[in-house]
């Protein structure tokens, strides 16, 4: 077993959601945070679970734009591809060749796309009382939290379980190699998600698909529980 | 919903039973699929356990246990567990453990069964065990080989030319043009897929397709009505074109073709184009079917243009084995063609030479006699001669006469044969009753080592002249051999100079090539071996027969074996032949050299499976004939002892 650095605060996303559900007033923004959140002592095995990521023309919500979404409810024992969801959304700002090279998701594709907007209320639907599991929560959340304020005028606020960070703690002491291991030529460990799935010997996936990624999160997280925590642990240790 | 799972229906394509599948059952089986991780060491199932799903390795490694804890089987990416639990009330038989870090999908008890009900060949795949399996897949192989299973798909070699509906009549022929086409496809950007909001598309081609226009639709309906090249290509085009889907068969497309009267007919994959098969398409796949090969064979007037259907001989081979045809029908056919070549140059050699002073009979030997020829291959031949030939008025004109057939078989892709056995060679060019000392030799003074270079004229048979000379010495080798277990045990001993690659524990024992890859010689490690093995047998039964099948039956007629016994050799031969070709056939398709080494590695779990089943009656056999046969015992076979 790794060693853990100490664990945050942990947040009472219960607490937070009926604060929330109070002030919100858009309708399907209201329902979502009305819908009961575990409370953080929920072992991990009762938590319903939901793998996101989304693919963005940038790294910068302010300035860049979502172009497809993935996500996949999950528990730690299976993951239901048949509820999985997959959206290629129409972006305000142009497709850079850069970001198309990436995603291969090109001008003919968005023609007639919907724009993010239209797709809110489904995908708020599908995130309803799941805790969501993301690799680097920075960029999922920034950005479902930017076209909120940028359809409804409302920020957007949950749950998360951040299989990077996850993956940082449990390498913790390795990822900043000494002067003496720098020396003989250690490289940090790497987090990134096809690195991090290496170590659980999960398959090889074609990177930057929307849902693929999705379901290469799922997959690490399980790999991760299995190997470093347990199906008690609780949901509390690893939210955000 | 179309969703596209596209790494769990890719990876779930290339492995079997879901390799055949059509694709819209993949993509349903895709999106049912659920995913689970266990660690390595954790139980996935235990005995009596209800199971409800059919358990795939994505990867990692499973081990399957009897009740009695003892290992039944290791299983690796692309193997299923769990298919006889599901096919028997639901319970577990064979629990399993998870013994490397394995990802593992789910599939659905109702979508297993949809999908056994629907596909026979997921049905067989699923219940067959073992060698049953291997029976299986062998006689899975015969039954597709028509025009009604060969998917039309397979004639396309290129993606769908299209251009947008805003183009004009120049722009469309520019287009057809640039890719040297004869028709192109009319697409339509701003139609709306159903459900375009959930399904990712990927490029031009997934647009909808609204027109057709052939070269002929130009000179009719734009030249012949004097049309500008600035007419838009909406008003000449054929509005919404008769498709198929690329699923469909060859046969399918042949009959729209017919029925429609179009020489163009666009393929579809749902609604998104994907090609166009043209009739030329069509009639060339037929012609490269052996039949027409061996007609072409004899209107050919020299060596010169026998040669240049080498590459017509390489498609039928591949054609062949991408049909699924037996390997005992493309050993017949490619056989046929080694035999027609041979007799045409015989007759180009007599044209060339004048008739032949005393009458000859040109003899082949080896695979060509047994019909068993693939694609790379040694010629091996001899003449034998009527007892009137004179060596000094007539041995000139058959050296002329070899020389010219062995020449031209070189030219053709036959190599020379590196032992020498060619009837160039004045040892293999004699009159019968030298021939009948050969074989009198061979039998009565057997020595293994002798024998080592003769086992090939075992095989034998006429293919031009006076067949009569040539059935006097297979009726002599089948009459005496049959009575000489000395000469029987001296065969079978070197029968068993190689073995199948297979080690104590049933794992590969390879060899290292020059490129450091890890390899088995299939022919010298499996189809060799058994074909010799055959050979004993047949002779010890006084049988004829060349071919091994044809001796099998005779074997079969004898009871010097069980009928197991016989179909396990049966299906071993046809199995390890088939994945030579198959392994020949896919080397020549990618430009290559076909040769007879495999690397087990890059096979399926399941061909990994039968290939070892198949060396093991390999192996079984040999075992038999070693105590069969008993080599330093010299007398009579006991006839009664059958094969366990």
């Amino acid at each position: 077993m790794s060693v853990f650095v100490p664990r945050p605060l942990t947040v009472q996303w219960q607490e937070q959601y009926q604060i929330l559900a109070e002030h919100a007033r858009d309708q399907r923004l209201a329902r979502f945070y009305r819908a009961p959140m575990v409370s953080a002592d929920t072992p991990l095995d009762q938590v319903p679970l939901l793998a996101l990521d989304v693919e963005t023309t940038g790294l910068d919500a302010q300035n860049h734009c979502i172009v497809s979404l993935g996500l996949i409810p999950f528990n730690l024992q299976r993951i239901h591809c048949s509820q999985a969801r997959y959206w290629v959304v129409k972006p305000k700002s142009e497709l850079s060749s850069e970001s198309i090279t990436f995603h291969h998701i090109t001008h003919s594709d968005i023609r007639y796309a919907p724009r993010v907007e239209q797709v809110l209320g489904e995908l708020l639907e599908a995130m309803t009382g799941c805790v969501m599991v993301v690799h680097y929560r920075n960029i999922e959340r920034s950005f479902l939290d930017h076209a909120l304020q940028q359809a409804v005028g409302e920020r957007l606020h949950f749950p998360v379980i951040d299989t990077m960070e996850l993956e940082a703690r449990i390498h913790g002491s390795q990822r900043k190699p000494s002067w003496w291991d720098r020396l003989r030529g250690r490289q940090p460990t790497s987090i990134r998600l096809a690195d991090s799935r290496l170590r659980y010997n999960l398959p090889l996936y074609q990177a930057h698909h929307a849902l693929t990624d999705a379901l290469a999160t799922a997959e690490l997280l399980q790999a991760q529980i299995a190997t470093h925590y347990s199906p008690e642990t609780v949901i509390g240790d690893l939210w955000n | 919903m179309q969703i596209e799972l596209l790494e769990i229906r890719d990876h779930l394509s290339r492995f079997p039973p879901f390799e055949g599948l059509p694709d819209e059952s993949l993509d349903e089986l895709a999106q049912n699929t659920e995913v689970g991780y266990y660690k390595a060491g954790t139980d996935i199932f235990t005995f009596g356990s209800e199971i409800k799903d059919l358990h795939y390795v994505r990867s990692g490694a499973v081990e399957v246990y009897r009740r009695t804890g003892e290992l039944y089987n290791r299983l690796t990416e692309g193997d299923i567990f769990g298919q006889f639990g599901l096919l028997r009330n639901h319970k577990v038989r064979f629990p399993a453990r998870a013994i490397e870090d394995s990802l593992i999908y789910f599939i659905s008890g109702q979508v297993f069964e949809k999908l056994c009900e629907n596909n026979d060949s997921f049905a067989d795949f699923v219940e067959a065990e073992g060698q049953s399996r291997l029976k299986a897949a062998v006689s899975s192989q015969g039954k597709t080989n028509d025009l009604m299973k060969i998917k039309v798909r397979k004639l396309i070699d290129r993606p769908a030319v299209t251009v947008d509906i805003s183009a004009t009549v120049r722009e469309a022929a520019q287009v057809m043009d640039a890719h040297n086409v004869s028709s192109v496809l009319i697409v339509d950007p701003s139609v709306e897929w159903p459900n375009s909001r959930l399904t990712s598309v990927a490029n031009q081609a997934m647009h909808v397709m609204v027109g057709i226009i052939t070269d002929r639709d130009f000179r009719t309906r734009v030249v012949a009505q004097g049309l500008s090249a600035d007419t838009p290509i909406t008003e000449v085009m054929t509005n919404n074109p008769i498709t198929l889907q690329s699923d469909d068969s060859v046969f399918e497309a042949i009959l729209c073709m017919l029925r429609n009267n179009i020489h163009h007919l666009p393929l579809v994959h749902r609604r998104r184009p994907v090609g166009v098969v043209t009739l030329a398409d069509i009639i060339k796949y037929e012609s490269q079917s052996s039949l027409y090969l061996v007609n072409n064979v004899f209107n050919k007037q020299s060596v010169d243009e026998l040669e240049k259907l080498l590459p017509d001989i390489r498609a039928t081979f591949i054609r062949m084995a991408n049909e699924d045809a037996s390997a005992h029908m493309i050993g017949r056919a490619m056989s046929g063609v080694g035999r027609s070549i041979s007799q045409r140059l015989l007759e180009l050699a007599e044209q060339e030479l004048g008739p032949a002073p005393v009458p000859y009979s040109f003899m082949a030997l080896g695979s060509m006699a047994r019909d068993e020829q693939l694609i790379v291959t040694d010629q091996d031949n001899a003449l034998v001669l009527d007892d009137s030939f004179d060596a000094k008025l007539h041995d000139d004109y058959f050296l002329k006469l070899a020389t010219f057939v062995s020449d031209g078989l070189a030219a053709c892709g036959y190599t020379y044969c590196k032992g020498g056995i060619m009837a160039t060679n004045s040892k293999w060019r004699q009159p019968l009753h030298v021939w009948k000392q050969y074989f009198n030799d061979w039998i009565d003074n057997p020595n293994p080592e002798k024998l080592l270079n003769s086992s090939i004229f075992f095989d034998l048979d006429s293919i031009y002249g006076e067949a009569e000379l040539v059935e006097t010495l297979k009726d002599l080798l089948a009459e005496r051999a049959s009575d000489s277990p000395r000469f029987l045990a001296a065969l079978a001993r070197n029968a068993l100079n190689r073995t199948p690659p297979l080690g104590f524990f049933r794992q590969f024992v390879m060899e290292t090539d020059g490129q450091q890859k890890h390899i088995i010689n299939l022919k010298g490690r499996g189809t060799a071996p058994l074909t010799d093995l055959i050979r004993v047998h047949a002779l010890a039964c006084g049988s004829k027969a060349q071919n091994s099948l044809d001796r099998l039956d005779a074997i079969a007629a004898t009871k010097l074996m069980t009928p197991e016994a016989i179909s396990h050799l049966r299906y071993a031969l046809e199995f390890l032949s088939l994945v030579r070709i198959r392994h020949q056939a896919l080397a020549l398709t990618e430009g290559g050299d076909a040769n007879n080494y495999i690397e087990p590695e890059k096979f399926t779990s399941t061909e990994r499976h039968n290939l070892k089943e198949a060396f093991q009656v390999l192996s079984q056999a040999q075992n038999f004939m070693r105590f069969r046969y008993p080599y330093n015992a010299p007398q009579k076979p006991r006839p009664s002892v059958s094969q366990r």
